[in-house]
């Protein structure tokens, strides 16, 4: 009778015993998980565009790996400029050369001259990789660059943003690129040319205070964050907690500041129709 | 000019003794003429405009307004502007360019508000439109920064075509205790952080951020004394200067950084 209750070799604990060394057999890393709703897919599944099959939110892509998919045609701008500013900050200078690594670019901002279905434009795609796309000297005089070679040429101009805000070790330098990034937006401007900027997740800070919502036209990413203040910051300030949406696109877009959501995989066709039939119409009456 | 250290510096452009709006507006613009709201639905107190005039001659004002007792210092947010402050005071600075009046704008902020509804009214853009802006206004632009001038609720009121300090005040790019937060996840590490920021007077001279340093003994007077002194020099300067001009001083000015 008390053979029955022996549980060393009970069928489910072979069972057990067997489904574990299976486990051990599958590799990890298989699934993706989605910042955004957290549901999962196969890894084997991904699409190039970087986008949940739940609920569209795109992860945060390296600039090269969005251009892929972006463009047809592609040179590269500046590619070689390096900071002045912080050298001496400590740390810095490896946190640059890490970021570097990685993203296969020089600061948090690839930029250079583009088509899509033959239509050029200038363009700028910000790294969320490379120190949480930040806003320094290099990728200040880099957006400048861009916007001042657009005027000259009268090319209309598309920037991809995301940004935790200001680079913090650069300090004040960093601040006046907002300035200086917004005076060649505004010569852009004068001159009749198109500005368009894509938000994606995140695009917060002093990017969001300046040439983020200069677009003529604004468009986002399905739930990327957007916002000025962070979440953390607004609720030291006001001692309670905010709600998880308060900074989607989504509640952008009711607000009143964003024209349209855009799914990545819509974004060429879209950026083809708006710079093909946007800037100035020349039709003659 | 101060030997203060850094850490002394913040400590002195926060002080509850600091020179006042009021002070600035009763000793330096004793005609001033409040103009209220931002014609889209709002009027922040965090900011004050109006119309006034400098050594006779018609002149724009805007300051930042950290209130007087609690109860105003709960309405400003402690003289931190919503975006309806921001809208207004760009409202009152392109009036200012129409009507070719000069523009002074003094600033003490700790920086745009950080507030659900600030994000839900678009603090944000608000900001951008003003840093935009500023920067194409066709009248002279002085700002005077009176105490703390933080980040970009600091900048969008400083797009100008020169920018002066009082001894004891501060401008960067966020506050030394955020600053520590973001850096060294330890905001209590905020004296080391104003040592690393270059947030003082005579640090921004030296990286030609601002054009000088305005001497603040303790007597708010003299204070406003050597605030009229240095407004009335430099607007005489840039008054000989046409629009378009000025403009492209402005952005020569900020094109170096």
């Amino acid at each position: 009778m008390m053979a029955l209750y022996d549980k060393k070799n009970t069928l489910s604990e072979r069972h057990i015993q067997a489904d574990k060394k299976a486990m051990q057999r599958v590799p990890d890393d298989l699934w993706e998980k989605c910042h955004y709703c957290h549901g999962t897919w196969a890894k084997v599944a991904t699409n190039r565009y970087g986008t949940c099959p739940h609920c569209g939110a795109g992860k945060r892509q390296a600039a090269r790996q969005r251009l892929a998919w972006l463009v047809d045609e592609f040179t590269e701008m500046d590619a070689e400029l390096t900071t002045v500013v912080g050298r001496d900050f400590p740390g810095y200078m490896e946190k640059i050369t890490a970021a570097q690594a990685r993203t296969q670019l020089n600061d948090a901002v690839l930029t250079g001259k583009a088509t899509i279905e033959r239509t050029p434009f200038a363009l700028g795609i910000m790294d969320p990789l490379f120190i949480m796309g930040s806003l320094g000297t290099v990728a200040g005089e880099k957006i400048t660059r861009l916007f001042e070679y657009a005027t000259a040429h009268q090319l209309p101009v598309v920037l991809v943003t995301a940004s935790g805000g200001a680079r913090m070790q650069e300090g004040i330098h960093s601040l006046m690129q907002m300035a200086k990034i917004s005076q060649a937006i505004a010569a852009h401007h004068r001159a009749g040319l198109l500005y368009i900027t894509i938000l994606t997740d995140p695009t917060t800070g002093g990017v969001t205070a300046s040439f983020a919502m200069d677009g003529d036209i604004i468009l986002a990413e399905p739930h990327a964050l957007i916002g000025f203040a962070g979440r953390r910051v607004i609720e030291q300030t006001i001692q309670t907690t905010v709600t998880p949406d308060l900074q989607t696109a989504e509640n952008v877009l009711r607000y009143g500041f964003i024209d349209q959501i855009v799914q990545r995989e819509d974004e060429k066709k879209v950026l083809g129709w708006l710079l093909k039939n946007g800037g100035r119409n020349n039709v003659q009456a | 000019m101060s030997k203060l250290d850094a850490a002394q510096v913040v400590k002195r452009a926060r002080r509850a003794d600091k020179i006042t709006a009021q002070e600035l507006i009763t000793h330096l613009f004793p005609d001033f003429f409040e103009l209220h709201g931002d014609r889209v639905g709002g009027d922040d107190p965090a900011i004050i405009g109006g119309w006034a005039t400098f050594h006779d001659q018609p002149v724009t004002v805007i300051i930042t307004n950290r209130g007087q007792d609690l109860a105003e210092r709960q309405q400003t947010h402690f003289g931190s502007p919503m975006p309806a402050g921001y809208r207004k005071a760009l409202r009152l600075m392109q009036q200012a360019a129409h009507f070719n009046r000069p523009v002074l704008v003094f600033v003490n902020t700790p920086g745009a508000y950080p507030s659900p509804e600030a994000e839900e009214q678009g603090q944000g853009p608000a900001l951008a439109q003003s840093i935009l802006a500023m920067g194409e206004l066709e009248v002279p632009v002085i700002t005077v920064i009176y105490g703390e001038g933080g980040s970009g609720g600091a900048l969008a009121l400083a797009v100008s075509d020169q920018v002066w300090m009082l001894e004891y005040s501060t401008y960067a790019i966020l506050s030394p205790e955020g600053f520590a937060a973001i850096l060294w996840k330890d905001s209590k590490k905020a004296g080391l952080a104003a040592e690393q920021m270059q947030l003082t007077p005579q640090a921004l001279l030296k990286q030609q951020v601002i054009e000088g340093i305005i001497p603040e003994p303790d007597d708010h007077k003299e204070v406003c004394t050597n605030i009229d002194q240095v407004l009335w020099e430099q607007l005489q300067k840039l008054r000989a200067l046409p629009g378009n001009e000025l403009v492209r001083q402005r952005h020569a000015r900020f094109r170096k950084f």
